[in-house]
């Protein structure tokens, strides 16, 4: 298993690889997360979830089980 | 020449300044109607472009992509390609954020290939310079073959050069910016262009992969979709490609184009988000934020609604002493003024309520709550964004259901829906009033707080309770398929803009009273004639009163009151009371409160205007006085004791809390669940768990 966006530490950041498309909706992409693009994780709500990224530029939340299934490498 | 009309659409990714650019343009002349079959608010007004041109201007729901995600979004998908529907817009105006250029060209990339004339608007261009970003804007006319025009909608700047590029539309470049589709696989969608015979290859393959949406599809279309197989692997897999290209053609034109330099860049937003999302003082934040809305529907609300109160009841005096006496004068009098006086006396407190949450939604705070709280909502089956209707169920249910729209989890809407009505809304005020001023003692306890605010405060806790509880057992019962699907964009923060919080408030207000206002003022109506008509003994009833024997003696006043007492006991309603009371004498209530109990299903706030009328006192419902004494005379002929006394009256405030007292929130239950199935659930559960806990309540305190 590699990395994940669920597995970033508030501050890191990554770049996205290839990922399944069943797993993840399309519009996460259309909100700008996309292969070959970096991600940045800017804060993690209190309850551990869910997630605050740039990514693309785009300020996002997503929740951890979709964070989860993206896979990147960090950077 | 004569005056031309152009239909004119704007669209746009939201907080990108699109409703300001509405507001801007339309300003007072903007209406709020439906959108034909659906319920979708549709914000539409005129707007003079030229001496000769004027623009009809819808305002389009706020969405990332023509895919739509909710239902507020299938409606830019079906405006944009239904060409001979009755919104088919001349011209699309997208409105794009100079900040998020990026992300808001997509939607532009995906609309200019539906080859409708298109005009890109970039807003908050007086921005550019704080913000180290600079444009070529040129080369992005060029790329994006198509007019660009900069505006400042907050500053109204650039309007002016706007409506002239509007003017010119019928020569603007239709083509789109690049042929996204025919890179993934050519025959395939030369195949989609063949089989639809249609220009544009872009309309054929929205039909295709957005089927489920579209409400106007032809037999032939219906047949030619599902030759491409919608639901197979490949299609999905195209969807994902299309989105991938357009975002590399956006990157290469920006590149040429955009340049931001990001040592200028101000970390305001990191600062404020540090502490507005931090685990100990984002939640202290949000708990102060949600107080000081609830005084402030308390307080400020108070005065005017005084006012109001009183004013309606002079009017009903008017009206009582100026028209000629009869069935017409009473219809008026006694059955429409005080109706329409129950609408109108919630104006205050739910202006107060729209004008918090469009604060809170302007500034984008409300993204930052719905970040924090989206994990402990979950716990008990709702979203994040089940918030906003949680709060806004405090003003009243039927707005806050509506905005579970952007809930996009079937299950978590639902959830969220079926649960928001136990939140204490303004219509049970008067009764809660009424009750603990009656069974309460005023008194202080530990020397500061008020007994009776404390009851107050300790309903509304026991409405949130109540909801987050029947959430959570929904949440195991219902066998929904829960796939998450939680996106949201945490937009940059942005000081409240006057025009957008006045005509927000002024649009949602006008929506309430219009929605609601119809049933409740309906009801009272019938409630009325009920009232006022029964059988023989209702019409001989000043006979009957003056002959009985303990009446002779009565001064005038007095006896009026006893005719009117006897009258109402004989109405019909007197009669269906008189039939629920075996029912509901468990709770520890009698026929007379039966009548208010049915007569306030239409809306609750009715209870106490009922008794006043059933205790024949002249009362408006908000002046306690009378009606409180009149109450706390009132005898239970069973016990010989008081017949509001701490058993029936803690009995009937919890039955108020869960009982579902309301017509209008069902009716809307019904329109946003499309099915009957679940307002009947809703009203048979809670008006079941409220029998049951107020018979168990009645039980134990006598």
């Amino acid at each position: 298993m590699g990395d994940t966006i669920g597995s970033l530490q508030i501050g890191e950041s990554g770049i996205i690889e290839d990922f399944s498309l069943d797993l993840i909706p399309l519009c996460l992409l259309e909100m700008g997360c996309l292969p070959g693009k970096e991600v940045r994780l800017i804060q993690i709500a209190p309850l551990k979830d869910p997630l605050y990224i740039k990514v693309n530029g785009s300020h996002l939340a997503i929740r951890k089980e979709m964070a989860n299934q993206i896979n990147i490498t960090k950077l | 020449m004569k005056n031309n009309v152009v239909k004119v659409a704007l669209v746009g990714n939201p907080n990108t300044g699109k409703t300001s650019l509405f507001n801007e343009l339309t300003g007072l002349k903007q209406k709020v109607g439906n959108y034909p079959g659906i319920t979708v608010d549709k914000k539409h007004g005129k707007c003079k472009i030229s001496e000769t041109l004027t623009a009809e201007v819808v305002d389009l729901p706020g969405t990332y992509s023509i895919n739509p995600q909710t239902l507020d979004e299938t409606i830019v998908l079906e405006t944009l390609l239904n060409s001979s529907g009755e919104s088919y817009p001349d011209l699309v105006v997208v409105v794009a954020e100079v900040e998020n250029l990026k992300r808001n060209l997509l939607i532009f990339s995906q609309i200019k290939d539906l080859k409708i004339p298109t005009l890109l608007v970039v807003n908050m261009a007086d921005q550019m310079e704080r913000k180290g970003i600079s444009m070529d804007l040129e080369v992005l006319k060029a790329e994006l073959k198509s007019e660009i025009v900069l505006i400042s909608a907050r500053k109204s700047s650039g309007i002016e050069n706007l409506k002239k590029e509007i003017e010119n539309y019928k020569n603007w470049n239709t083509e789109p910016v690049s042929n996204f589709l025919d890179k993934i696989d050519p025959d395939f969608f030369s195949e989609i262009k063949t089989v639809f015979s249609e220009e544009s290859t872009y309309k054929p393959w929205l039909l295709i992969t957005q089927q489920q949406y579209i409400h106007f599809l032809s037999e032939e279309q219906q047949k030619n979709i599902a030759f491409f197989n919608p639901a197979s692997e490949k299609i999905k897999k195209y969807q994902h490609k299309e989105t991938v290209f357009r975002y590399q053609k956006i990157n290469e034109i920006l590149k040429k184009a955009y340049k931001v330099d990001a040592s200028k860049a101000t970390d305001l937003r990191a600062k404020l988000d540090r502490v507005l999302t931090h685990k100990i003082f984002g939640y202290v934040i949000f708990v102060g934020v949600l107080l000081l809305i609830f005084n402030s529907i308390f307080e400020w609300a108070s005065v005017p609604m005084d006012l109001i109160d009183g004013l309606f009841a002079n009017l009903s005096d008017m009206a009582k002493s100026n028209l000629p006496p009869g069935v017409f004068t009473n219809l008026i009098a006694e059955g429409l003024i005080p109706g329409i006086g129950g609408v109108v006396i919630f104006i205050p407190q739910i202006a107060i309520l729209f004008l918090f949450i469009a604060i809170l939604e302007e500034t984008g705070y409300m993204s930052r709550v719905v970040f924090l709280m989206d994990k402990i909502m979950r716990r008990f089956g709702m979203s994040g964004k089940s918030i906003i209707p949680l709060v806004s169920g405090t003003a009243c249910a039927i707005p806050a259901i509506m905005a579970s729209r952007n809930i996009n989890n079937w299950k978590e809407r639902l959830i969220t829906i079926l649960v928001v009505p136990f939140t204490t809304c303004s219509a049970r005020l008067p009764v809660y009033a009424i009750l603990i001023a009656l069974i309460i003692p005023n008194q202080r306890v530990m020397g500061i707080f008020n007994l009776q605010g404390l009851t107050l405060l300790a309903l509304y806790f026991l409405g949130f309770a109540a909801a987050i509880s029947s959430a959570i057992l929904l949440n195991k019962v219902l066998k929904i398929d829960n796939r998450s699907l939680f996106v949201i964009e945490m937009p940059n923060y942005k000081l409240p803009s006057f025009k957008n919080v006045f005509y927000e408030v002024v649009e949602k207000t006008k929506a309430f009273i219009l929605g609601a206002g119809k049933i409740i003022l309906a009801l009272s109506i019938v409630l009325w004639f009920l009232a006022s008509n029964g059988p023989e003994t209702f019409k001989n009833a000043e006979q009957i009163v003056l002959t009985q024997q303990d009446n002779t003696g009565l001064s005038e006043g007095e006896l009026q009151k006893k005719v009117a007492s006897y009258k109402l006991q004989n109405s019909y309603i007197g009669y269906m009371g008189k039939t629920i009371e075996p029912v509901i004498a468990p709770m520890g209530y009698d026929w007379k409160i039966g009548i208010a109990l049915i007569s306030s299903f239409a809306a609750r706030e009715v209870f106490v205007g009922a008794l006043a009328t059933i205790y024949s006192v002249e009362s408006d419902g908000e002046d306690t006085g009378t009606i409180k004494q009149r109450m706390a005379a009132e005898i239970n002929p069973a016990t010989g004791e008081k017949r509001f006394n701490f058993a029936s009256g803690m009995s009937l405030l919890l039955f108020y809390a869960f009982a579902m007292q309301c017509i209008g929130t069902l009716a809307i239950v019904k329109r946003e669940t499309k099915s009957w199935k679940w307002p009947i659930l809703q009203l048979t559960g809670m008006s079941a768990l409220a029998y049951i806990v107020a018979t168990i309540t009645f039980t134990i305190l006598s």
